[in-house]
């Protein structure tokens, strides 16, 4: 085991009441590193660090600490420290003495040796001495910039302040690792930007490994060594900041950091590709020929040209344009197709009516497997003309007998959301729901954690509880052969 | 509309001070009829101290003195218990699941609705069933078992207010649990645990009927509660000694209510200058 990783996890999973929270989550942390999970509220990341910080046992797999299986070792047997929210400052101690709790408790080798009956020797262990806290807590301080606030009372300090305390009461037991929990999500933007940079500051001095928790991706952006994006107690992605913007590995990391545009559309050879009913070289190959893919263009990267200009792959009417300080936000429908809407970022200004042209470098193409292209679930028929999906009785036309273990395919713009769950056949929450150009692709969740893609004209918001429902002739059912 | 708004006004003064006189003139009739030695509520005795000379030098003195003593004890013993107790019981609870906290947190709150008396015979035929030792252990379990849930009552909404990750990061201090809850969550509940052992004290003090039930004719075992109501009945009428030893006591809790107020209202002003520092 190589003393670099200072952190490791095997497979861990954690649910609560069978309800998956976290699933099978594989990462390594080097010493040093300042790693980021990122992520919308009840991904998991949180449930994830308070893991490794030993609040929660994993339902499976295995947490190593500095090489060792800390897997159920208790919170105060563990070098790491956390950072919470909320501060959880104790109210009834002054900041010395928040500060020093963590080194009142400690003990440490004092160079004298002792040796037991079997021969074995142990190195003897003191508390530290009254002086020695006072030191570890002076330079502490110090260190947050909070050196005359030694004897005050933590209800009467600011925000800002409280949270300083709170990093150094970590810090001042140099852990191995510290563990930020969204530790600037109670301050305002102001202070937030401050406290990003000091953070950045301590970890160079200090050199050791920070673990940030956080769902704003400007912050993962700018803060981390490296960005662990997650989704459904999923880890979508591992990458540097650069690597997950420029390269993010699927469309829901795409939409996730940073503002994109993301098509839906068709990889027809190597380094051509076609979407929004045009065709665009580009830099990537080794698709299946006519395999459908998901296209995804930051806005940044789309430039505006004049309409005759000769490099134009693209014509396309301006709607809007909105000063952003440091650029425009323009929407534009392109023409020629059925009315897909492209999001540019650019320093022209243009009035809504232009024509105007539109050019894309092929390396600002990215292109991905689709996570999905039809809804496919493996059943049983309840009997002749109706089938079972998660639970519900679809009606159909399939004349198969009762129990026949049967897959069923339903393509996404078949899928029929309701408004009021009764009035599909079967109920679910919206979990997703991403832009595509002229339409919205939604996942919806049903209550057996099956998740329908839907593709719809509307926007649905995620959290709603929304009916599904399927026409009857648009569920397409293959017999599965029995196999031994 | 004028005069309307000032008829208003007069209302709303006066009902402050209807309230407050309805409240306060019983016990300061009582306070006052103390110093005329009277058990026939007339002042025809004159004012003297009789009635607190009476209280040590009576034939009933050394009764009195007994049940004073008897009652400070119980209260004394049971509210500690039930506040160890209750403290310890609301940690607990407060550990649970959200569901199992709310069935328990209700189970804590029948005694405290139920009806007195009820809780005093179910206790009664208890004790009788079970055969405890007649005397101070039926008295106390009762008492601690009827305080407790006022300590739990008091102490729950201080560990709710508490910021929720606390303990955890007391643990991640290095604290072990039973280090954590004392020098952690104690200290912060403390003026919880204050309250309730007041309360359960006062409500020891207090009780009546479940003591009368339980004290067991044999035992001879009176408190100041029990005692009055028995001396009533066989000395046909108070004795004027009673008004005097319950003016002493109103006297010692206005006293202690003003000293701690005093004392609250002292510390409040220069804490506000820390503040604005």
């Amino acid at each position: 085991m190589t003393t670099d990783k200072i952190i490791e996890l095997k497979n861990v999973s954690k649910s609560y009441d069978e309800k998956p929270v976290v699933s099978s989550v594989s990462l390594t942390i080097k010493k040093g590193e300042f790693v980021t999970f990122l992520g919308p509220s009840g991904c998991g990341k949180t449930t994830t660090l308070r893991m490794i910080a030993g609040f929660e046992k994993p339902t499976s797999g295995t947490i190593y600490i500095s090489g060792k299986d800390m897997t159920t070792s208790p919170p105060y047997d563990r070098n790491v420290n956390t950072v919470f929210q909320n501060y959880a400052l104790f109210p009834h101690l002054n900041v010395y003495n928040n500060i020093a709790f963590g080194l009142k408790l400690k003990s440490i080798p004092d160079g004298t040796f002792f040796v037991d009956k079997n021969g074995n020797k142990f190195e003897n262990l003191r508390k530290l001495t009254k002086d020695e806290i006072a030191a570890k807590v002076k330079t502490a301080l110090k260190m947050v910039d909070l050196e005359e606030y030694e004897k005050r009372n933590v209800s009467s300090l600011s925000g800002g302040q409280k949270q300083r305390v709170a990093i150094a009461r970590s810090l001042v037991n140099e852990p191995d690792v510290l563990l930020l929990d969204e530790p600037l999500g109670a301050l305002d933007l102001k202070m937030r930007k401050d406290m990003q940079i000091e953070l950045m500051n301590m970890h160079k001095k200090l050199g050791i490994t920070f673990l940030y928790v956080t769902h704003d991706q400007e912050e993962a952006l700018t803060m981390s060594d490296t960005i662990v994006v997650m989704k459904d107690g999923i880890i979508q992605q591992i990458g540097t900041p650069q690597k997950v913007y420029d390269e993010p590995a699927n469309a829901f990391v795409a939409d996730f950091i940073g503002e994109s545009n993301i098509f839906s559309g068709i990889m027809v050879t190597d380094f051509n590709v076609k979407f929004c009913d045009h065709s665009f070289e580009c830099v990537d190959k080794g698709f299946k020929y006519n395999e459908p893919i998901d296209v995804i263009v930051r806005p940044e990267d789309v430039s505006i040209l004049s309409s005759d200009d000769a490099r134009a792959a693209l014509l396309a009417t301006i709607s809007s344009c909105v000063f952003k300080g440091d650029h425009f936000q323009i929407t534009a429908i392109i023409a020629g197709g059925e009315d897909y809407e492209m999001l540019i970022h650019d320093n022209v200004n243009c009035r809504p009516g232009d024509k105007v042209g539109l050019y894309i470098k092929p390396s600002d193409l990215h292109i991905m497997h689709k996570a999905r292209i039809i809804n496919e679930i493996v059943t049983e028929m309840w009997d002749t003309n109706t089938v079972e999906i998660c639970g519900g009785k679809f009606p159909c036309q399939c004349d198969l007998p009762s129990g026949t273990k049967v897959k069923v395919s339903v393509d996404f713009d078949d899928v029929i959301i309701y408004d009021d769950e009764n009035d599909g056949i079967i109920g679910g929450e919206i979990v997703n729901t991403i832009y595509k150009g002229n339409y919205y692709q939604c996942v919806v969740r049903t209550d057996t954690y099956y998740d329908f893609f839907a593709d719809t004209e509307d926007e649905w918001l995620k959290g709603d509880r929304v009916g599904i429902s399927v026409a009857p002739d648009k569920i397409l059912i293959t017999k599965l052969e029995e196999t031994i | 509309m004028v005069e309307k708004s000032t008829l208003k006004k007069l209302f709303e003064r006066s009902y402050i001070v209807i309230a407050l006189v309805l409240l306060y003139t019983p016990i300061f009739l009582m306070i006052v009829f103390s110093f005329f030695n009277t058990s026939s509520f007339s002042f025809s005795k004159g004012m003297s101290f009789n009635a607190y000379i009476q209280l040590f030098t009576s034939s009933n003195a050394s009764t009195l003195g007994q049940a004073f003593k008897n009652t400070l004890l119980i209260a004394a013993i049971s509210s500690v218990t039930a506040t160890i107790l209750g403290s310890f019981a609301s940690i607990g609870i407060f550990a649970m699941s959200k569901r199992s906290r709310k069935i328990v947190e209700n189970v804590n709150q029948l005694p405290v609705i139920n009806s007195e008396i009820v809780i005093a015979v179910a206790l009664m035929l208890f004790f009788i069933t079970f055969r405890f030792p007649d005397g101070y252990t039926r008295l106390l379990l009762g008492h601690i078992s009827f305080c407790t849930p006022y300590v739990v009552l008091s102490v729950m909404p201080r560990l709710m207010q508490m910021d929720s990750n606390i303990y955890e990061a007391a643990l991640d201090l290095g604290a072990k649990p039973l280090r954590a809850i004392v020098s952690v969550i104690i200290p912060i509940i403390l003026p919880g645990i204050l309250s309730g052992f007041a309360m359960a004290f006062t409500i020891s003090v207090d009780d009546f009927i479940i003591t009368q039930l339980n004290k067991g004719t044999t035992s001879g075992i009176e408190t100041l509660s029990t005692y009055i109501y028995s001396s009533q009945h066989t000395a046909g009428g108070l004795k004027p000694y009673w008004f005097a030893a319950f003016s002493i006591i109103i006297v010692v809790v206005v006293g202690a209510l003003l000293l701690i107020n005093l004392r609250r209202y002292k510390k409040t002003p220069s804490k506000r200058a820390e503040n604005s520092r």
